[in-house]
């Protein structure tokens, strides 16, 4: 008996394959133009963002942790190094590094609050989130910042692969991925991750500093939010303080849509990639239809709850 | 849309007084912007702050988190009338929900004038000063008609979010400036004749602009008019038209005036757009307010504040303004 649930934890993981299959085969039998080397490319371009924060988004969610401020604390990194070139005048590189480390700063003192005050994970981000978006907000006094030096929107750029546009932004979102799952799989620091989300007790007991590793998913995940940010500024060739806003959810939906359980201790980083492109495709697949936007909200809220219940009824057929 | 969850779960107003104290004697006048982040509630906060200050009245300010963000205003009127603000004045972020809240502030004897967005119906308060969106939006129209020279056209709109009054007045507009099929400035719903092949949300958002263009290009690579809700969201489908090679061969139209909207005019970026005046806005509303508190006299009815087409090239049959006299008068940062 209960042999389908026992089926169900490999469907958990090929879920979000499954949902960008049926929706890539929906629009592309419903529109002429979905099926392109440049629509794809596209796509791709515009979830790069959101695809890099939710590597962090991922790390944090591994822990059985959620980071409520990712979105904020991209956009703050994105006024930062935007502000920092074209106002104080430093050289592009170490603007970039500026931004970097107010984000990586930011994953600090999240997960200080986090390991060393012991506060929920929720809360403190929900705290951090507000206090990133008001310092973006007083710091650009909510201005948008022009004239950004090229070399800091070289990554929205495109070379010819076979004919299709490819940005190098998207080759460093997927080169991202691999190494964020090389490191997840094949490290003992990557697997401390694992652990620390599945039985923080018991990893604590086996001698691996559970404190170290959270703290350290936090600065990480912070840096990767700057990374987004850089992307951000190449994407839109400016420093705008209205970044994020959607992104700070769109991190969580796609790695939940990407089969990574919200309990923690269980996921693939690469479903998350799958599961941001999954929201990139139904946004341009329901803009070709012509079909309203609400729609696109709708069918994307539709999705999580079934990654969710996925992800809860295999929980329950495994134990 | 989507961080609607954060915002509630925080419900922030920022809330602020004028450091000068209640006791001098000077009027209280409250005014509620839909946000602290959009540089043209910013300018007409400024713009208030210093009618204010120069006129002898005590400026009391508040936002809500977001647009839609209609709790936070509703909390702000009653916070308003405790500190015994006898003015209000408010861009309604939700034009029906806000009303029960200006209707107690009325019976208290407060005198609520909306600025920028009118409430819905427009009568729930004592005066409006607000830009007529959809004349922006035929303004925007006529000149991207005039432009075209009877060449066929395909058109993208590039729009707010669905349900918004704002967003539906200055697209309908477009639509009935350009000529064709389009609803009249009291629907919310937005038109979509057979020349309009796209239309996608923005939010007024750049990032979201450029990303609603790529994929209207994708639909229809002949697309040759854009219409866009405000200057973000045309900067973002500039971008957007510019790494496909088409900026050259497409035509932006816009709403706002703001400066760096007119900048982008000035640079060939955005073909026109039609400037709007916040700090007009503003300076009304406490001037209406300090004679309210003088005279005990209220304004009443619906004032114009104005709009001004301003385009880099003036087109045969449509006045227009150069961008000089855009920048002028722009509002946010020159």
């Amino acid at each position: 008996m209960d042999t389908w649930k026992h089926r169900l934890p490999p469907l958990g993981q090929l879920g979000p394959f499954i949902a960008l299959l049926i929706a890539c085969v929906i629009f592309g039998a419903t529109t002429d133009q979905f099926f392109s080397g440049e629509n794809f490319s596209l796509i791709l371009q515009q979830v790069m963002v959101v695809g890099v924060i939710a590597i962090g988004q991922t790390l944090i969610i591994l822990t059985a942790g959620i980071d409520l401020s990712c979105g904020m604390v991209m956009a703050l990194g994105n006024i930062v190094m935007t502000k920092f070139a074209v106002q104080l005048g430093l050289p592009p590189m170490l603007a970039v590094a500026c931004g970097i480390g107010v984000t990586a700063l930011f994953g600090l003192i999240n997960g200080l609050l986090v390991t060393r005050i012991k506060l929920p994970p929720f809360i403190v981000t929900l705290g951090t989130t507000n206090i990133a978006f008001a310092l973006t907000q007083l710091y650009s006094k909510s201005q948008t910042v022009t004239d950004v030096p090229e070399a800091m929107t070289w990554l929205g750029g495109t070379f010819q692969l076979g004919g299709t546009n490819v940005a190098y932004g998207t080759l460093l979102m997927i080169g991202l991925y691999l190494a964020t799952w090389f490191w997840l799989r094949d490290t003992a620091a990557g697997r401390h991750v694992y652990a620390v989300g599945n039985n923080p007790e018991a990893t604590r007991l086996v001698g691996i500093p559970t404190e170290r590793v959270l703290l350290g998913v936090y600065v990480l995940a912070g840096v990767f939010y700057g990374i987004a940010a850089l992307l951000s500024v190449a994407r839109t060739g400016v420093g705008d303080p209205n970044a994020g806003q959607t992104e700070n959810l769109d991190a969580i939906t796609a790695v939940v849509l990407g089969g990574t359980s919200l309990f923690g201790g269980r996921g693939v980083i690469l479903g998350t990639l799958i599961g941001a492109v999954v929201v990139g495709v139904l946004r341009n697949g329901l803009t070709l239809l012509g079909v309203d936007s609400v729609y696109q909200v709708l069918v994307t809220g539709i999705l999580v709850i079934l990654a969710v219940t996925v992800d809860q009824l295999s929980r329950k057929g495994g134990h | 849309m989507r961080s609607t969850f954060t915002a509630a779960a925080v419900a922030a107003t920022l809330f602020s007084l004028g450091a000068s104290a209640l006791a001098a004697g000077e009027p209280v006048i409250g005014l509620i912007t839909k946000t602290d982040t959009n540089p043209f509630f910013v300018n007409m906060k400024e713009g208030a702050t210093e009618a204010a200050k120069a006129k002898g009245a005590v400026l009391m300010s508040a936002a809500g988190k977001k647009d839609g963000d209609n709790a936070a205003q509703v909390a702000a009127i009653e916070n308003m009338v405790a500190k015994g603000a006898k003015t209000i004045l408010i861009t309604p972020s939700d034009a029906k929900a806000i009303i029960p809240a200006i209707k107690k502030a009325q019976a208290k004897g407060v005198m609520v004038i909306a600025l920028d967005s009118p409430t819905d119906p427009e009568t729930a308060v004592d005066a409006l000063f607000a830009t007529n969106n959809y004349k922006a939006g035929e303004l925007i129209g006529q000149y991207a008609k005039a432009a075209m020279a009877g060449k066929p056209v395909k058109i993208a709109t590039l729009d707010l979010f669905p349900g918004h009054p704002v967003g539906a007045q200055r697209h309908n507009g477009f639509l009935k400036g350009y000529g064709l099929q389009a609803s009249d400035a009291r629907s919310n719903e937005l038109s979509k004749p057979a020349e309009v092949v796209c239309m996608a949300d923005t939010h007024g958002n750049q990032a979201e602009g450029q990303t609603a263009m790529e994929n209207c290009l994708q639909k229809n690579p002949d697309i040759n008019v854009v219409y866009t809700i405000n200057e973000p969201a045309a900067a973002g489908a500039y971008n957007a038209l510019k790494k496909a090679g088409k900026d050259k061969s497409v035509l932006i139209v816009s709403v706002d005036g703001g400066c760096q909207g007119v900048k982008d005019v000035a640079a060939g970026k955005i073909a026109a757009t039609s400037q709007q005046y916040p700090l007009k806005m503003a300076s009304m509303g406490v001037e209406a307010g300090l004679e309210y508190a003088k005279s005990g006299k209220k304004v009443s009815g619906y004032t114009d504040t104005g709009v001004t087409l301003i385009a880099g090239k003036a087109v045969a049959g449509v006045d227009s303004k150069d961008t000089k006299v855009g920048t002028d008068l722009c509002w946010g940062a020159k």
